[in-house]
């Protein structure tokens, strides 16, 4: 039997008639065609199905899209806001932390759950926190700097970086 | 058109290649799926060994929404997966997509499904009833090799699919003349891939019978030419696009079984086609790498120097010979196991042995990891021996500075190096001299500290074309590019280059920014689809792309340089030894004034009214770019671990490197290649393993066992460089895609012998895992008792 | 992909989900999803239908109600790990909840879902084990308590009943001079333990060990109390030669597992080491 479920993706409001068994990940990739949300393997390790489900990064592989009824998801189609990279993004960037780009939505939905909690990192705590994420190209360092670099930006202008972590 | 006198070449330009990736608008396969796509299922064999008594595929077929199954029989016109490698004496057995007769591996294809959903066909391939009758199993290559061993290819006979030798000086005087002689047994464990993003395949037949394939690989030509040669489809109308490849590392350098599958299919069926890996599937069918082991005799004299070297190994090839594999551990791995030292006497015989396990293959490194691996441990072996210092004991062995171009034991020609700068520069990063202080420091409080050595030297740029053939490769080692730029100015590069990750858009936009006097903002890079580059990309494996595809795309640019000033001059009125250009300008020497930009020239070669007599019109090159010899990379990694004796962990507390790739089109890029290259590395040496039973089961057969390292498992790494230029291409680059991942296995190793060797231990096994290394601890007869 | 198909409930009291349990032979408790979802996806488990307790608001409380604090099932890994409640009082339950999986799964994952599925190499049944909590479930016939001791029963098998919901841990109250902790020795790829060792330790006025629980996970097929450490450990002074004899007592009467990763020997000395480092952070913690 399909269930009819309703939630938030990307500030837009869905209806969606989902069968019990279907992943949240495959809502998203296969039924709304949001692409930017990748599977890496099948045993929850990668993490490059990483979404904010109300403002806190879930493996969208370990879920079914039925237990997102109601809830509110921001993939990283959702992170740029009017043509302005999230700071995330744009640290990423700037510090090379990306090179094939498969795990890097994932890494920035895991840094930025991290930065709407602990807004000034230590590199242990961030190197922690994206444990449940594997990159096999950059060998994290340029990550963990990104993860720092907008860290720094964030505190910045925090009523922004909140807003925009909590969106 | 922003034009700059700024060059581009060696500056930290930002990737081109990120917006949209960051923003998840890159387009994998998986994310390509057409209208009216039908979907693959494999049914894989649970044996290592089987015979294939029967199928009964009916109950599957009665499935809803199955379209059909097909067997090995029914697929048989996809022809042979292909190996292009032609080894003196190769026993190449021959490898369909779908198993017919036997199954050779747990893993082994014997039957497809294809039905309208992905849930369908796998759901329809569980309930395929296959008979199978179980046939003795043989996983060790040495086993396999020995007589009486179950034969996996009853038509070659054997399972030794190659002897491969090769000899230089007088081995026998070598070691008669020696002082000391090394004996070890090396092994460079199996290991899996695991590039994040798993393969996948679509195919879509287009109007006028032809396919256009998305696929993740690192080799789109090839997969076009195979599928049109083995379909019998005119190549024109095969067009192969890798688009965004979400890494590769070596296991996407292979046509595959399910990509002639989804071709046939779609070819035969008449509809798309669609066939994405689920990770454990992809441990068991996608490539696995190393899996060597080599007994190792060094002879040498009281004071360190070497005088000979020999090694008898055995390569476990897998069951079936994949794209390149009879080179990895031959070609790949025995001519470079010199590396940085000066070895009169070689003599090195690799076996490749058919096993019943996953093929093996290029794996980030091939063969050279291995090789640096072997040496640079039996260095450190031999400082122990004769208690000298790991770093003098390189010193006294090196290619000298002077030697160069040197000619190996092995017939390499080194191109340029400077072994004892990179050597002496990570001494000083790495604190050397202060070492002893922090390993007493570190007994202090009960952990056993050691620091490690890696001077490796690699060989990049596969490479001259002649040389390939001599070599066994079956295809030339050329790279293409096709510069064109539009009546507007507006500039595209066309790669025969596959980045998977690798930046050429980045770079190759500033090499042809360098060569125009332009912004890398003003050029596009496209690659990776068949029908837009050169006729022949050879692809981006072994660490070739810049010193060979961004060769190729400077080639092209001078060309257009060279024509873009004949025409500034020309409409200069000025000759053209008179005119420079330079800063996006052609203009006549010391008077700057008098200047044509880089947009009227590229207009006036459209126009084509006013350029010198017989000169073709229009702005476009291609070149197709073949070096006269290979490039050798080089450096010293150290590292420095600290082992918990009680539980038999180690720990990296520091790392630094010193490397030297020539000429650094962009050290940003530079640097991400090593440190993720070093992080793969480590992996080997502390982690990664794959581990099969008796019975040819993968054991460690998902993530959950197989541990990929994570960012808490891993430290930050120190870099630094040397610039010793390549003399052999004309931008002076090497390579550095794979440096990372050779350096590092064997220099924690030597790291943790080192903190290992107090306690009189002289070898373990990679991977270093707590047990290992404790077992390793407590069979010890301890030199000196711990507190 | 889930190949499987199954039947989706989403109850919103616990009545209703022990209702919608009892309507469906092979039906299953969801929780947080990060125990069964990954068993379902792997074909390890084929239930009929789902009955997702998720959103059934009064699982997701701790009560603080003395002498003890109750947690619902719905608490997740991450809230043990960081909950005054339990940090303070149950340092070793929220140490093993720190440890569980990586920071997505702690975010989503239960305690109740941990337990319910019995993962023999799973960190928080130690802490539940070593603290005597009580398991509180609700079925047809009404509410029943089983002890922690009586409730792990083999790999992946617990005392409790098919149509039974695991609703709440009750954790007593802890006397003044105790202090806990979980060592765990983890699987690299999956984060399991390995062997994993939950230590409580109550201090008398005069210093000496008055109350001592030592649970252990991953080293056979069910977590368990090693009785002969805890005997032997209990009305020493908890020194240092005390510490080592119960820690070479922790494997006392077992069968450890052998698998890739350890040997049983290898697993028989890790769990001593555990054992000790956990025994010394405790009696830190208990001054």
């Amino acid at each position: 039997m399909r269930h009819a479920i309703t939630l938030t993706i990307n500030g837009a409001a869905k209806t969606i008639e989902v069968d019990p068994s279907q992943l949240l990940v495959e809502l998203l990739r296969d039924t709304l065609g949001l692409t930017g949300t990748h599977v890496g393997c099948d045993t929850s390790q990668c993490g490059a199905c990483s979404v904010m489900v109300d403002g806190r990064a879930a493996k969208s592989c370990t879920m079914l899209a039925v237990q997102a009824d109601g809830a509110t998801v921001i993939t990283i189609e959702g992170f740029a806001k009017g043509g302005q990279l999230h700071p995330l993004q744009a640290a990423f960037t700037k510090e090379h932390a990306l090179q094939c780009g498969f795990c890097t939505p994932g890494m920035i939905i895991s840094s930025a759950d991290l930065l709407s909690r602990t807004p000034d990192p230590s590199e242990a705590e961030i190197r922690h926190a994206l444990a449940g994420n594997l990159c096999r190209c950059t060998g994290y360092q340029n990550i963990v700097a990104a993860v720092k670099s907008a860290a720094a930006q964030m505190r910045q202008a925090p009523a922004a970086a909140t807003a925009e972590a909590r969106r | 058109m922003t034009a700059t006198a700024t060059p581009y070449i060696g500056s930290r330009v930002q990737r081109k290649e990120d917006p949209k990736l960051i923003k998840g608008e890159g387009i994998y396969t998986d994310d390509v799926t057409p209208p009216g796509t039908l979907h693959l299922a494999l049914v894989r064999s649970p044996h290592a060994h089987a015979r294939i008594n029967k199928i009964d595929a009916s109950a599957a077929k009665r499935q809803p929404g199955v379209v059909t199954v097909l067997t090995g029989a029914d697929t048989a016109a996809t022809g042979p997966l292909p190996c292009f490698i032609t080894l003196p004496n190769l026993k190449s057995a021959k490898h369909f997509p779908i198993a017919s007769d036997r199954a050779r591996y747990s893993g082994d294809a014997v039957a497809v499904v294809v039905a309208d959903s992905r849930r369908a066909a796998k759901a329809a391939a569980a309930m395929i009833e296959v008979e199978y009758e179980p046939l003795p199993v043989v996983i060790d290559a040495r086993a396999a090799a020995a007589p009486g061993a179950p034969i996996l290819h009853e038509e070659l006979g054997t399972n030794i699919a190659y002897v491969y030798p090769v000899k230089g000086g007088d081995i026998d005087k070598a070691f008669r003349e020696a002082d000391v002689v090394i004996k070890h047994r090396i092994k460079n464990q199996r290991l899996i891939p695991n590039a994040i993003e798993p393969r996948s395949v679509v195919v879509r037949p287009d109007e006028g019978g032809g396919l256009t394939v998305w696929t993740s690989t690192q080799i789109p030509h090839f997969v076009q030419l195979i599928t049109s040669l083995n379909l019998g489809l005119s190549q024109n109308k095969v067009r192969v696009i890798a688009p965004e490849v979400g890494g590769g590392f070596g296991s996407k350098l292979n046509v595959y079984a399910e990509e002639l599958l989804a071709a046939f299919l779609a070819k035969t069926l008449g509809r798309p086609m669609k066939w994405t890996e689920e990770r454990r599937e992809g441990y068991l069918a996608t490539i696995h790498g190393r899996d060597i082991v080599e007994d190792v005799e060094l002879a040498a004299k009281k004071d360190g120097t070497i005088t000979g070297l020999r090694i008898r190994g055995y390569a476990n090839l897998g069951a079936y010979l994949q794209a390149f594999a009879p080179v990895i551990e031959t070609v790949l791995h025995i001519f470079i196991i010199p590396g940085a030292y000066r070895i009169p006497a070689f003599d090195c015989e690799i076996t490749g042995v058919y096993t019943n396990t996953t093929p093996t293959d290029a794996y980030r490194g091939a063969g050279r990891p291995e090789a640096t691996y072997l040496i640079e441990t039996t260095m450190n072996m031999l400082a122990r021996e004769l208690g000298i210092d790991q770093a003098e004991v390189r010193r006294r062995n090196f290619v000298p500075k002077t030697a160069f171009p040197y000619t190996t034991i092995t017939t390499l020609a080194y191109d340029s190096g400077d072994y004892d700068q990179t050597l002496d520069k990570a001494l000083a990063m790495a604190d050397y001299a202060g070492f002893e202080k922090r390993r007493a420091e570190a007994k202090s409080r009960g952990m056993l500290r050691g620091i490690g050595l890696s001077s490796y030297v690699e060989i990049c740029g596969l490479a001259p074309s002649k040389a390939n053939h001599a070599l066994g490769v079956g295809w030339g080692g050329y790279e293409s590019a096709r510069i064109r730029v539009h009546p507007t100015g507006a500039v595209q590069v066309f790669t025969g280059t596959s980045p998977h990750g690798q930046g050429h858009e980045t770079s190759w936009s500033q090499i042809v920014a360098d060569s125009f006097g332009i912004s890398p903002d003003d050029i596009e890079v496209r690659h990776g689809d068949t029908f837009e580059s050169p006729g022949m990309g050879v692809g981006t494996f072994g660490s070739r792309s810049l010193a060979v595809g961004g060769v190729a795309v400077h080639k092209a640019a001078e060309k257009l340089r060279e024509k873009i000033k004949l025409i500034g001059a020309h409409m200069l009125e000025a000759s053209p030894e008179d005119v420079v250009f330079e800063g996006g300008k052609v203009h006549v020497k010391g008077v700057p004034d008098k200047a044509k930009t880089f947009g009227e020239i590229v207009f006036q070669s459209y126009m084509a009214f006013n350029m010198p007599d017989g000169m073709e019109p229009g702005m476009e090159a291609t070149y197709y770019y073949d070096p006269t010899n290979f490039t050798f990379p080089f450096g010293t990694h150290i590292a420095e671990v600290e082992i918990d004796p009680e539980v038999g962990t180690t720990k990296i507390v520091h790392y630094v490197a010193c490397d030297d790739c020539g000429v650094q089109i962009n050290p940003m890029i530079v640097e991400g290649q090593l440190q993720g290259g070093i992080v793969q590395g480590i992996g080997q040496a502390l982690y990664e393993g794959a581990v099969y039973d008796d019975n040819g089961q993968l054991l460690s057969g998902s993530m959950m066992e197989y541990h990929v390292p994570t960012a808490a498992d891993v430290p930050n790494v120190e870099l630094s460089h040397t610039v010793t230029p390549s003399p052999v291409n004309p931008l002076g680059v090497k390579g550095i895609g794979e440096a990372g991942t050779i350096a590092s296995t064997p220099a924690v190793v030597n790291a943790a012998l080192d903190a290992l060797g107090t306690l009189g231990i002289k070898t373990i096994d990679m991977p270093l895992t707590p047990e290992r290394v404790w077992r390793a601890i407590k069979d010890a007869t301890p030199k000196e008792v711990r507190k | 992909m889930i190949s499987a198909e199954f039947a989706y409930q989403r109850p919103t009291t616990i009545q209703e989900a022990v209702k919608a349990l009892a309507g469906a032979p092979d039906a299953k408790v969801l929780a947080g999803g990060h125990s069964l979802i990954p068993l379902i996806k792997l074909g390890l488990a084929q239930p009929s239908a789902l009955v997702d307790i998720g959103r059934i608001a009064s699982l997701r409380e701790i009560k603080t109600a003395p002498p003890g604090v109750t947690l619902g099932a719905l608490v997740t890994h991450e809230r043990l790990a960081t909950d005054p409640a339990i940090t303070k009082a149950y340092t070793a339950l929220a140490d093993a909840a720190i440890s569980v999986g990586d920071p997505q799964v702690r975010a989503r994952g239960t305690i109740g879902g941990s337990l319910a599925h019995a993962d023999p190499a799973a960190d928080e049944p130690a802490a539940i084990l070593a603290f005597d909590a009580t398991i509180k479930a609700i079925g047809p016939k009404g509410e029943r308590t089983i002890k922690a001791a009586d409730f792990f029963r083999g790999t992946f098998e617990t005392a409790l009943a098919a149509d039974e919901v695991l609703a709440e841990i009750q954790l007593p109250a802890q006397p003044a001079r105790t202090g806990s902790a979980y060592v765990l020795f983890p699987h690299p790829a999956s984060h399991f333990a390995v062997v994993g060792v939950a230590a409580v330790v109550t201090r008398s006025a005069d210093g000496k060990i008055a109350k001592a629980a030592i649970a252990v996970t991953g080293a056979s097929t069910r977590p368990f109390r090693a009785g002969a450490a805890e005997r032997a450990f209990t009305g020493t002074g908890g020194d240092d030669a005390a510490v080592a004899k119960a820690a070479g007592l922790a494997a006392e009467g077992i069968e450890a597992l052998e698998d890739l990763t350890a040997s049983a020997e290898f697993r028989t000395h890790l769990l001593g080491v555990c054992t000790r480092r956990a025994l010394n952070i405790a009696l830190e913690r208990a001054k």
